[in-house]
């Protein structure tokens, strides 16, 4: 494949296509679909009670880029993230995941033992709460390991170097390595999660609400360290947040939803600056 | 067959251990799960491994009894005096090398074993995933997708603390390069006479009703990073020089240290056995 002159960015294939992705939880009827969402104002059906988390999720994610996902509680964005880091299958939809081969993989039809693999080497998240995200029985570094050992890591000195450097690389001192989780303080904890995210050199990194929660100034210090990092390494990531300044900062491209369904997507700043579904107009309106 | 009348276990017991062996035996390490029978001694001082005897010995077998590598203690003398009773025409005997089947508690004799013997342990907890993950549920799981992280990550905790793994015994090692096992509460002395070995070694475990097998021949490897290497005990005086048995001399069996009244302690072969036949003494038998 050549890359003229003038061939725009777009016309590198996606990492990540995700389309028609839906999640009902309960035993579904035909008019769910129908009986939900944006327009209904609501997302368990009347009919029969099954309550849709999302329905027809379609969005792309290239190589090195943020996306941001917005929308209040319930409006499904934690439901995309569980989705995509394969803790849950979906009712409907495919996530398909490009490889280093060029070879598109389907996630939604892995086997338990493939998705593990997966998720062990190609992708890391990062949680609200380091209590989800981190072991606390075991030492900061003890966590970096096991993401290590998990991709098949077996060299003891190579886990301690690699632990060392991504301590370094997410600013917790080099003495921390042996400490336990609960001995640090709520923003090294999630630097700390971000290591071990990091650990086996993810090509798409998960964050859900990351700084939520967190005072102003140690928010500032995750957000900087997560646009270096993905300056440094051009991983790609989606970003689920309701916070607006943290999308705005993070990420070149949003998608907002309500209800389980997208109901607007377009470039950060457009949506911001020019909101055109009610919701999100709603949604800027009150953040100013 | 008549011979599935024979020892104390009914006929379908019998046929149902057999056939949870061959499983055991076909898919190396893999924990079988069976209906462990009531026994006339309590769960956890060795049903699993009587089991085992019960349902493979046949009238001619020789049957040898340990228990912490002693014939002549209170566990060894009452499983053997049992079996015997429930099996007519099966002998006991202390010597290793005249035994045909070997039940044992936590040692694996120093005589090497021989093609025609069989190894039979009592195991209290089958599953080496135990010390990490209580749920059997999710225990399950993790050895289908071999998803053994957690216990690697127990062994770097302990190298990081430590500076070795800190397991004396009960070391975990994977079997045929898939399933890691329990290998039962032997040293860890005890362990590279696993690997390779010519005998099938059986492993049963009553109170918690499982079967696992590692067949004559099959690799056994300790689980070890590749820079920080499995040990096995030194027995090392304070000069590092190796300590001898205070019986026999030996200097290359694993050795119990025995504290004497008056401060101090003495080092002898663990192996009673061993020890004995090494002076000449005859079988206890």
């Amino acid at each position: 494949m050549t890359s003229g002159w003038g061939t725009p960015m777009l016309a590198e294939p996606p990492l990540l296509s995700v389309r028609g992705l839906t999640r009902i939880h309960g035993p579904g009827c035909p008019r769910c679909l129908d009986s939900t969402g944006d327009a209904a104002g609501r997302n368990d059906c009347p009919h029969c009670r099954s309550v849709v988390a999302i329905a027809g999720v379609d969005f792309d994610l290239w190589p090195g880029e943020i996306l941001g996902i917005i929308g209040e509680s319930g409006s499904g964005k934690s439901t995309v993230v569980r989705l995509l880091h394969l803790d849950d299958r979906p009712t409907q939809g495919s996530i398909r995941l490009r490889g280093g081969d060029g070879g598109c993989l389907e996630l939604t039809e892995l086997d338990g033992a493939a998705r593990r693999r997966l998720r062990d080497t190609r992708l890391g998240i990062v949680y609200q709460s380091p209590h989800l995200g981190l072991n606390f029985a075991i030492s900061a570094g003890g966590n970096i390991a096991e993401r290590l050992l998990t991709a098949g890591e077996r060299r003891f000195a190579a886990m301690r170097e690699r632990a060392l450097a991504l301590l370094a690389r997410t600013e917790i001192p080099r003495s921390r390595l042996d400490h336990r989780p609960a001995q640090f303080s709520g923003g090294m904890q999630q630097r700390l999660q971000i290591a071990r995210a990091l650990a086996p050199g993810p090509e798409l990194l998960l964050l859900d609400e990351v700084t939520t929660g967190l005072d102003v100034s140690v928010q500032a210090r995750i957000l900087d360290l997560i646009m270096e990092l993905q300056h440094e390494l051009g991983v790609a990531m989606v970003a689920v947040t309701h916070d607006l300044g943290v999308a705005r900062l993070l990420a070149q491209r949003t998608i907002v939803m309500r209800c389980g369904r997208i109901v607007e997507h377009g470039l950060t700043d457009q949506i911001l600056e020019d909101p055109q579904h009610p919701y999100t107009q709603q949604l800027v309106m009150s953040a100013l | 067959m008549a011979a599935d009348d024979f020892g104390f276990l009914d006929a379908y017991a019998v046929r149902e251990i057999r056939r949870a062996l061959l499983k055991a035996l076909a898919v190396p390490g893999y924990q079988v799960p069976y209906a462990s029978r009531e026994m006339p001694i309590a769960r956890g001082f060795g049903t699993g491994g009587l089991q085992l005897s019960l349902s493979v010995l046949l009238p001619g077998d020789r049957i040898k009894v340990i228990d912490q590598g002693a014939d002549d203690s209170v566990n060894a003398v009452n499983l053997r005096r049992f079996i015997v009773a429930a099996c007519p025409g099966v002998q006991p005997v202390t010597r290793t090398a005249e035994a045909t089947v070997i039940q044992t508690r936590h040692r694996i004799p120093e005589r090497p074993l021989m093609p025609g013997q069989l190894m039979i342990y009592q195991v209290p907890y089958p599953d080496p995933l135990q010390i990490v993950e209580p749920r059997e549920a999710e225990r399950r799981r993790m050895h289908a997708e071999g998803d053994y992280a957690r216990l690697w990550v127990k062994l770097y905790e302990d190298v990081v603390r430590f500076r070795e793994v800190a397991l004396s015994n009960r070391y975990p090692a994977r079997v045929h390069g898939r399933y890691i096992i329990d290998p039962s509460p032997i040293p860890r002395w005890d362990l590279p006479k696993l690997h390779r070995s010519a005998v099938p070694h059986l492993f049963g475990a009553g109170r918690e009703k499982k079967i696992y097998a590692v067949p004559p021949h099959t690799a056994v490897e300790p689980l070890a990073f590749a820079d920080v290497p499995f040990e096995v005990e030194r027995f090392r005086d304070e000069q590092g020089r190796r300590r001898r048995c205070a019986r026999c001399q030996a200097d290359d069996t694993y050795l119990d240290q025995i504290p004497l009244p008056g401060g101090g302690s003495r080092w002898q072969c663990n192996d009673q056995d061993a020890c004995d036949e090494r002076l000449g003494y005859p079988d206890a038998r």
